[in-house]
């Protein structure tokens, strides 16, 4: 399983890698910004994205959208991991096509849920 | 302004002495052509004056646009900031305490792992080189079972403190995208300190002068407590129902 982890804060995506590890997945990849992430994400076999919302260059939500426009990418799971709290930008990811949303500050417990309720979900529907 | 005013007196000059000329020689028709003409340069002076009177009260109903934006900035968003930047405060405090408890409560789980191995090893030394009376072994054995026994809690004891110093480490983005948006308010107050001072300073220097208004955030970044917008949830669970509502 190879996941991609974008921030613009290297602090944070240390966490989330830290996080990840700790659940067992130790392939990951890291990016600043969606600009950064759509090349790796088009040219790699990620399994996995998991994005902020709010980044200098190209935001999480476009981002997001980027990868369920393209082709290739369609159907890789995302995680949107963001301050952003506000039911209008919830609800947007959502129809964007969004697989789940933590709020930061979160903790480790609820990232592994989410995490594991995607690949639950993704394993149901097949 | 300066140069053409220049331009009129000298015409003007100019017609007062053929004015005199004319006077003098009797010629009443090029005198009176002569005085109407200055009349006429009396009344291009007034139009270019009501001209410049417009474009200054233009600039300051302008210039009062700018006031209005820095009156919003004063009274809203300066105190937002101060809040902000309370917060940043108040959640790096919480930070570096979460950090701090971990390390000490982590600190004598390692202390007690290490003292009991040291204790372990030097009889295991002597038990190598069959120094160790039977009495000994047993009493030997009974240490190597405890040390056992407690090693995996211990562990997965400090595996939490760990855990608890990496999660607070989450601190730094939350209050570096509070302390961005204070950033970005500083150059907002800059530009409009810039563009009062061009007011107050030169007129004419309008093209300058910035009318920009503050970019409509669509993002807000973490909530501060006291300044949560009206629609942002309040913790994951809110969240994870409305995600629920929408079907997912």
């Amino acid at each position: 399983m190879k996941i991609l982890i974008v921030d613009d804060f290297s602090t944070m995506r240390r966490i989330i890698k830290n996080l990840l590890r700790d659940l067992g997945f130790n392939n990951t990849a890291e990016a600043d910004d969606g600009n950064t992430a759509l090349p790796m994400l088009q040219s790699g076999d990620f399994d996995f994205l998991v994005t902020d919302w709010n980044m200098p260059g190209m935001e999480g939500i476009d981002l997001l959208k980027a990868v369920r426009a393209d082709e290739k990418l369609a159907n890789l799971p995302v995680l949107l991991v963001t301050a952003e709290a506000k039911k209008e930008q919830i609800v947007e990811a959502a129809q964007a096509g969004v697989n789940g949303y933590v709020v930061k500050p979160f903790n480790a417990a609820t990232l592994k849920e989410k995490i594991e309720k995607i690949f639950e979900r993704i394993e149901a529907s097949q | 302004m300066a140069f053409s005013e220049a331009i009129l007196s000298e015409q003007c000059l100019e017609q007062a002495k053929g004015l005199v000329k004319s006077i003098e020689s009797g010629d009443e028709n090029a005198a009176i052509n002569h005085l109407r003409e200055i009349s006429r340069i009396n009344e291009t002076k007034m139009f270019q004056e009501i001209g410049r009177l417009t474009r200054e009260l233009h600039d300051t109903l302008v210039g009062f646009g700018v006031d209005t934006d820095i009156s919003v900035l004063a009274e809203h968003e300066i105190p937002d900031a101060r809040e902000r930047l309370s917060h940043v405060i108040n959640v790096t405090d919480q930070a570096a305490h979460k950090t701090l408890t971990a390390v000490e409560e982590a600190i004598p789980v390692c202390r007690e792992l290490e003292d009991s191995a040291s204790k372990i090893e030097l009889q295991w030394k002597r038990f190598i080189s069959r120094d160790l009376s039977a009495d000994e072994f047993r009493e030997l054995s009974r240490e190597i079972g405890g040390h056992l026994e407690i090693s995996a809690d211990r562990y997965a004891k400090i595996k939490t403190y760990l855990n608890d110093i990496l999660m607070a480490q989450d601190f730094q983005d939350i209050t570096g995208q509070i302390i961005r948006r204070v950033i970005g308010l500083v150059q907002d107050v800059e530009d409009k300190l810039v563009g009062l001072i061009k007011i107050s300073g030169s007129l004419d220097d309008e093209e300058n002068r910035s009318e920009k208004n503050p970019v409509e955030k669509v993002l807000e970044g973490p909530q501060v407590p006291g300044q949560e917008s009206a629609t942002a949830l309040k913790s994951q669970d809110e969240v994870d129902d409305l995600l629920s509502s929408l079907g997912f």
